[in-house]
């Protein structure tokens, strides 16, 4: 009896003198006390708790720098530059930055950790990103896969945006995420209805973000999102534009399309929609009826891999098949892309070929 | 005299004649999954022989002066393995601390050195065979880096090989299994110098 005691003393021991070892070893290394930021030479300053992520401690004080991936370091978008305080260069960030930003002081600021006193620069016009709270009007099923959300703004709060822009939208903590997560999406509504946005999102197993708005979701929940971000937009000119888009990527594309019908603008347009089967088609309703509206615009809708049921009597082939027919060469034209990484690298590859110069071809990559 | 030379002798049979990973085949997971190249093998060799020569001596001093003289030898399994995954976690702090990149660096697999078997291996080879304390830091010592050497042989293998027409049925982790045999059978050619039991 006097050893069962024995063994379980000696060994509580050692664990709590080990416990205690990593506890006095934490408070010692991972304390950074307190930091100051002070941002473009003092337009902004605060003093906060360091040790975190330079992206999310900005974004805790409101300051929302522009991230697809949340903080994984896995899209490269959330540059800034920093002048001091930022430590040496991690591998994790060069992939992201060119030589010319690296000899700029640019770094990924999810990356860089808070360590001490920083001094940083941002663009001004980040500072006109802000967080919304909103609520779920309404969700649809537009395909097996795609869901269509639409928010509004709560207080009759107002979003001014470009369209073509994204969101990041907040995943709060939920059974299966413990924390809450940031993932874009690009805002699908037109510009004018400021009062709300509409986002459209596809189911990726097991995806965070996806499974919450997919499984959790109701009408009625209260939800937040900061924005608007990217650059990618309709550019004002008179040249030709082609819209491409797969899957959900045909998001930013509406909602280009419906500041067109709104600005009645007359360009000559052509969209190109690429899905696998007739059932991941969504919006042909909505098309129709911006074809109305808009007596320049051609809509081409294209299936990789019709089903014998589909009956489909339209293009067959990916979205490049389409592209390669239609565009002679690429003289006066445009082209804005949106999809998955391969379709847009692949359809950049392809109209530079033909001929569109290359800061011509506009692009966002759902990775 | 004879007992700093038998240390000295330890040392280079853990490096050379009794190389761990490769006569004992201990801790061949991450010796297969880091061993793409020569730079990410020496950074975790590095961490391993550090966490191996520091581990050997604590177990050392917790089995010797404290399991042993309560009678509590039947824990050392649990007690090694608590003392292991205590040190890499400070080990972790440490380098989060002082050097943000090789933390990046390293990555995941600085957190895995903790279930390395070759750690544990070294710390139950040393109570088996008895070792002094000086005889089982050597051994520590000895045993990282010979598992450095293995590592990083195999990644610049790896690295050469990489255009190399392999297979199709032997890609990957099968050529990978075949070399680590290669090199074990090549090392078995210095067990004539010295043998240690």
């Amino acid at each position: 009896m006097g050893h069962l005691f024995l063994s379980l003393i000696a060994l509580s021991c050692l664990g709590a003198g080990l416990a205690l070892l990593l506890e006095v070893a934490d408070s010692y290394l991972g304390f950074y006390g307190q930091c100051h930021i002070d941002i473009n030479s003092g337009e902004k300053e605060f003093t906060i708790q360091g040790g975190g992520s330079l992206l999310s401690t900005l974004m805790e004080q409101g300051i929302f720098i522009p991230s697809a991936c949340g903080g994984r370091g896995s899209c490269g978008y959330c540059k800034v530059r920093i002048h001091g305080g930022g430590g040496p260069l991690l591998p994790t960030e060069t992939p992201w930055l060119g030589p010319e930003e690296i000899e700029a002081q640019v770094r990924i600021s999810c990356q860089v950790k808070v360590r001490g006193d920083m001094i940083i620069e941002i663009p001004p016009e980040l500072f006109l990103i802000r967080e919304f709270r909103s609520r779920v009007e309404g969700l649809r099923n537009l395909t097996h896969e795609i869901k269509e959300l639409r928010l509004r703004l709560i207080e009759s709060d107002a979003i001014s945006f470009k369209p073509g822009q994204y969101v990041q939208f907040q995943v709060p903590e939920y059974e299966g995420c413990p924390e809450s997560v940031y993932r874009a999406y690009s805002i699908a509504s037109a510009a004018h209805e400021s009062g709300s946005i509409t986002l459209i999102v596809t189911r990726v197993p097991g995806g965070l973000a996806t499974t919450y708005i997919h499984e959790v979701l109701k009408a009625g929940d209260e939800v937040a999102f900061s924005g608007p971000y990217g650059d990618f937009y309709l550019r004002d000119s008179d040249r030709e534009i082609f819209l491409v888009a797969t899957g959900s990527g045909l998001a930013p594309i509406m909602s280009i399309l419906c500041q067109m019908a709104e600005e009645r603008i007359s360009r000559k347009t052509t969209l190109v929609f690429g899905a696998r089967h007739r059932t991941d088609l969504f919006y042909l309703d909505e098309i129709e009826a911006l074809k109305g509206k808009m007596p320049g615009l051609e809509a081409i809708f294209t299936l990789s891999r019709p089903e014998e049921e589909d009956q489909w009597e339209g293009e067959r082939g990916r979205v490049t098949d389409v592209l390669e027919r239609i565009i002679k060469e690429g003289a006066n034209k445009e082209a804005y892309l949106c999809g998955n990484p391969a379709m847009v690298e692949s359809c950049v590859e392809l109209l530079t070929k033909k001929g569109i110069p290359e800061e011509l071809i506009f692009y966002d990559k759902f990775a | 005299m004879e007992l700093g030379l038998s240390a000295f002798v330890i040392f280079f049979a853990a490096i050379f004649t009794n190389n761990i990973l490769l006569t004992n085949f201990l801790g061949m997971c991450s010796f297969l999954a880091v061993s793409r190249e020569v730079k990410s093998s020496l950074g975790l060799g590095f961490a391993v022989i550090f966490v191996m020569t520091c581990t050997s001596a604590l177990n050392y001093l917790v089995y010797y002066h404290l399991l042993v003289p309560l009678g509590l030898e039947h824990f050392r399994f649990i007690v090694f393995i608590i003392v292991i995954a205590a040190f890499v976690q400070l080990v972790e702090m440490v380098i989060e601390r002082s050097s943000p990149v090789l933390y990046v660096i390293l990555g995941i697999f600085l957190p895995l050195i903790t279930v390395n078997c070759a750690i544990l291996g070294v710390a139950l080879f040393m109570i088996i065979r008895n070792y002094t304390f000086l005889q089982s830091v050597a051994y520590g010592a000895g045993g990282g880096i010979g598992w450095t050497l293995a590592i990083v042989a195999m990644g610049g293998i790896r690295q050469k090989m990489r255009g190399a027409p392999v297979p199709k049925s032997l890609e990957g982790p099968g050529i990978t299994l075949i070399i680590a045999g290669l090199m074990a059978l090549a090392f078995i050619g210095f067990t004539g110098m010295i043998q240690i039991q």
